[in-house]
């Protein structure tokens, strides 16, 4: 059985349409992800699942039950807000406390409810701090813990890293996953930052102007997207346009607008005369000669060392290639010639993206 | 939230809102302007017209009361922004960090005290007997005793004194949110200190500058004990006569008739500064 | 930069002639209170506590002057009621204009706004007509006579209250403002009820502001001279009270002495403002 599931859910503010015929099914216990760009529509989805906003068309289920008559407060999904919404005026015991109070508990069973959860947050021993005297981090924990203190069926997370510094959003990022792991709770995640979503998932949503254009296991969306928005949004790769010319099977020969033609693996309907674009993983592409149609000729512009992920920057045309080249191994040199070659069922092909592929 | 609940907090929240404004604002106005164009042929009898009106602007006492009134509320509202422009820039932009919130509570203090306090202190300062002349006869400067209070000049100082607080705190608000960068760019495009003051300090402090204008020249002319108890029983303060038509003589109709006059007049010049500096009244009186 | 600094240093002495103008008449109206003398003036002849405590004329002191000490007990009673009663009607309004949408919102604001530009005095007088009107209406069509409605004590907080609702309001819509939202959907989150929210989460939040609200209008109630003039009865509050004496029976120290007690109730009052919003600074 799903834990929470969508049917063709979809939220219209005015002629506006926020979110739009949505489905998904997340099993018991899994981590879940909704990756997306600004404003494609995530926050509205998680708030209608929290009861905040009413669907205008579609249902949803948790536990197999369609929840859309229930209020808010009577869901029991728990949300973590974008930006926390601790009570400042209580302290994180009373915080965390909230919600066994509102559901009546007796008083003398609270106490170590609070105790038990804050322990396992990591934070033991602090039901008497300000929430203004917690750090970032700890914060984020306490948020959770008011939440997972109530064992919703799923935990609602709304960007909860987006407020933390980058040091501590990586270390947040495995934390995050560890709790989920040890609560064993069904988390669904809200982000738009690809990395966290990959990393710390189970599947993952991609989400694009209010429609869902694919789900699947972090690796699936990697290695074989089923859009040029997917291809373009989830890790890193170099997008050439052209025209599709010849297609065979499932390999297809594309003239780039320098001239050149390059062979890649057609991954959508496009057909031969659609203008398309090639996707160029990093770590597909590498220095040397390869077959005709899967190499480019160029000099390298510049080289970005960040150790395991270093990259050499090379420059055909008006198009700057990205190869990767782990921990500068390959010992080119600046303002060389060099050839990219790759193998031509990793270069992928898709329809030229509308909005020319601007990524967020 | 269900939109049945939502329509019946808007109407719970509402209603109080609707009973205080309807009864207690709108309808006594109403109420009073109903009053002023009747008068009494006998008892609870009425006849209805203009006459009070007629009265108010053939009796010259009445017209020249209502004039000086307007004309004396003008000069205070002036020299209030002029005398209290300078303080609310040091205290915005001059005083460091700790002095300005001292300086700041400073210039409330008086706003916690009542008017017939501040009143009574002057009095205390400026009669015959009081400390400011006998300590200049003490001193040898003066022969005789002199009597400071119940002229003009007196009932400007105590009238300023009493509203100028209300010039400043809107100034000081809005002067805090300029950006010193905008000064310095003014400078350094080679801007004098008069364009400078003229062109970019003066536009911007505008919504603080209309603000504390209205709410003093509401207060001046408005004012009651400060021009009766610093000018004496011959002040003519628009106020009074209407005090007397209603206390002393309980004339009502005639002086509801002067009540309206004085909202007509106040609301007229509220309605014509916003107009002139193209502000307007909730996003200029509201901010305090 | 001479030039400059010297007129730096004028500068500094207007302010500094500007704050004794405006402390000048407070200290003279406090000094004398304390002058062991018939009449508030120089010159000083000692130190006294009579205006205060003396029980016996001619030095009847302010806590023996019955009348002085009916108006003082007149002013708190009304100003309490007033106060809770606009603190009340000023909340309702800030969740009415922050929270809530309707048509002509705008509009209404502005009418929200308009009590604080219409002069005291004409509220006071159009209050009066009103109530004596209906008064007189009840009086001649059922024969009930209305006592609430003649000049008195009710009449005096109707007519505080009608100015006194926007300055509470516009306090009380500032902070409602800064309100983050998300904290009451949090609340519901964890499965409070709308009431409970209401109580645990934004009135909480609302406190120190719903608390100043009261103590700026509890004050102004306290001083208003103009508004309740009009409307006083034979139960006249302290500022009343004052001004028939130093019209009637000219000044005297226990004026001052009145005078001296008001400035440090006010004083203290404010300070306690002050506190009740500094510490509370969240984010
Ligand atoms: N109450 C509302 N009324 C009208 N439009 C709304 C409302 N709430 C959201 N929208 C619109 O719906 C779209 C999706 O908003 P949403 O908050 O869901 O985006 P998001 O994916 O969460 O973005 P972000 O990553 O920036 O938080 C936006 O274009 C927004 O302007
Ligand atoms: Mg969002």
């Amino acid at each position: 059985m799903h834990d929470l599931s969508c049917t063709d859910l979809t939220k219209r503010f005015g002629t506006f349409t926020a979110v739009s015929d949505v489905s998904l099914d997340i099993p018991s216990g899994s981590f879940f992800s909704i990756l997306g760009p600004s404003g494609c529509g995530k926050t509205t989805l998680m708030r209608m699942i929290a009861g905040f906003e009413n669907p205008s068309a579609g249902d949803i289920r948790i536990k197999g039950e369609s929840v859309l008559a229930l209020p808010p407060n009577k869901r029991n999904v728990k949300m973590v807000f974008q930006h926390l919404a601790l009570f400042p005026m209580m302290t994180v015991g009373e915080n965390i406390a909230y919600g066994l109070r509102c559901r009546k508990e007796p008083k003398h069973e609270i106490g170590p409810k609070v105790a038990r959860v804050l322990e396992r947050v990591g934070l033991p021993g602090n039901e008497d701090k300000k929430i203004d005297q917690l750090s970032g981090g700890q914060k984020q924990r306490i948020a959770i813990a008011r939440c997972m203190v109530l064992e919703p069926d799923v935990l609602l997370l709304d960007e909860p890293l987006g407020a933390l510094d980058l040091k501590l959003r990586e270390h947040m990022k495995i934390e995050l996953k560890q709790l989920q792991h040890q609560f064993e709770t069904t988390f669904l995640y809200i982000t738009h930052d690809q990395s966290e979503a990959l990393v710390m998932s189970d599947n993952v949503a991609v989400m694009n102007a209010g429609r869902f254009e694919q789900i699947g296991a972090p690796k699936d969306l990697y290695d074989a997207p089923a859009s040029g928005f997917v291809a373009g949004f989830v890790g890193d790769a170099t997008v050439l346009e052209g025209k599709l010319g010849e297609v065979r099977g499932s390999q297809g020969r594309v003239v780039l607008e320098g001239g050149q033609e390059v062979v890649g693996s057609v991954s959508d309907s496009s057909t031969t005369g659609d203008t398309v674009e090639v996707f160029l993983r990093p770590e597909a592409l590498r220095l040397g000669d390869g077959e005709p149609g899967c190499r480019l000729g160029g000099t390298v512009d510049s080289l970005l060392f960040n150790g395991a992920s270093s990259r050499i920057l090379v420059r055909t045309g008006r198009h700057l290639i990205e190869v990767a080249d782990p921990e500068q191994r390959s010992g080119v040199s600046e303002g060389s010639t060099v050839n990219v070659c790759w193998s031509a069922d990793r270069a992928r092909i898709f329809a030229r993206r509308p909005d020319g592929g601007a990524i967020v | 939230m269900s939109r049945d609940a939502g329509r019946l907090s808007l109407i719970l929240l509402f209603t109080p809102f609707a009973l205080w404004i309807a009864l207690l604002i709108i309808l006594p106005q109403l109420g009073i302007g109903y009053v002023s164009i009747r008068e009494k042929v006998g008892i609870n009898q009425y006849e209805y017209g203009f006459k009070n009106y007629v009265d108010f602007i053939t009796e010259p006492v009445y017209r020249n009361t209502l004039l000086r009134t307007a004309w004396m509320s003008i000069l205070v509202t002036a020299l209030a922004l002029i005398i209290g422009f300078p303080i609310a820039w040091y205290i915005a932009k001059i005083a460091r960090e700790r002095s300005r919130a001292a300086l700041f509570l400073m210039c409330l203090i008086p706003l916690w005290v009542s008017d017939l306090v501040r009143a009574y202190g002057w009095i205390v300062l400026l009669r015959e007997t009081g400390v400011i002349s006998m300590t200049l006869v003490k001193w040898g400067i003066i022969s005789q005793p002199i009597e400071m209070l119940y002229n003009d000049m007196t009932v400007i100082i105590g009238l300023v004194y009493t509203v100028i607080l209300f010039m400043i705190v809107p100034l000081v608000s809005t002067l805090q949110g300029m950006d010193d960068a905008l000064l310095e760019a003014g400078y350094n495009l080679g801007g004098s200190r008069v364009t400078v003051f003229r062109r970019i300090i003066v536009p911007y402090a505008m919504p603080g500058i209309v603000a504390g204008c209205i709410i003093t020249f509401m207060l001046t002319a408005g004012s009651y004990l400060t021009p009766i108890l610093l000018g004496g029983k011959n002040s003519s303060w628009f106020t009074e006569q209407i005090y007397n038509q209603f206390i002393t003589r309980y004339n009502w109709e005639s002086g509801s008739a002067f009540g309206v006059s004085l909202l007509v007049f106040t609301s007229f010049v509220v309605w014509a500064g916003l107009r002139l500096t193209g502000q307007s009244l909730a996003t200029t009186v509201a901010k305090e | 930069m001479q030039g400059s600094r010297s007129l730096m240093t004028l500068y500094r002495a207007y302010v500094v002639v500007f704050f004794l103008y405006l402390v000048a008449p407070l200290v003279a109206a406090g000094v004398f209170a304390f002058n062991d003398s018939m009449f508030p003036s120089l010159p000083w002849n000692g130190f006294t506590w009579d205006w205060f405590f003396s029980p016996n004329e001619p030095k009847l002191g302010l806590f023996h002057d019955d009348r002085l000490l009916q108006g003082l007990g007149n002013s708190l009673y009304i100003g309490v009621i007033v106060a809770a009663l606009s603190v009340a009607v000023g909340t309702c309004n800030a969740f009415l204009f922050v929270r809530k949408d309707f048509r002509f919102k705008s509009a209404l604001y502005v009418l929200m706004v308009v009590p604080l530009v219409i002069p005291g005095v004409i509220l006071g007088i159009s209050i009066l007509v009103l109530a004596s009107t209906i008064a007189g209406l009840a009086d001649q069509w059922f024969g009930v006579f209305l006592t609430s409605l003649r000049p008195g004590i009710p009449l005096v907080v109707m007519g505080q209250f009608s100015f006194l609702v926007t300055i509470t309001s516009l306090v009380i819509i500032a902070r409602l403002e800064k309100f983050d939202i998300s904290l009451e959907e949090a609340a519901l989150n964890l499965g409070a009820s709308r009431p409970r929210t209401l109580l645990t989460v934004t009135l909480p939040f609302l406190f120190p502001a719903m608390f100043s609200a009261f103590v700026v209008a509890f004050l102004v109630s306290f001083e208003n001279f103009n508004t309740t003039l009009f409307l006083v009865g034979s139960d006249s509050p302290l500022t009343i009270t004052m001004y028939d004496r130093m019209v009637k029976a000219g000044s005297t120290p226990v004026l001052n002495a009145t005078s001296v007690v008001l400035m440090l109730g006010s004083g203290l009052l404010a300070l306690l403002s002050v506190f009740a919003q500094r510490p509370k600074k969240q984010a």
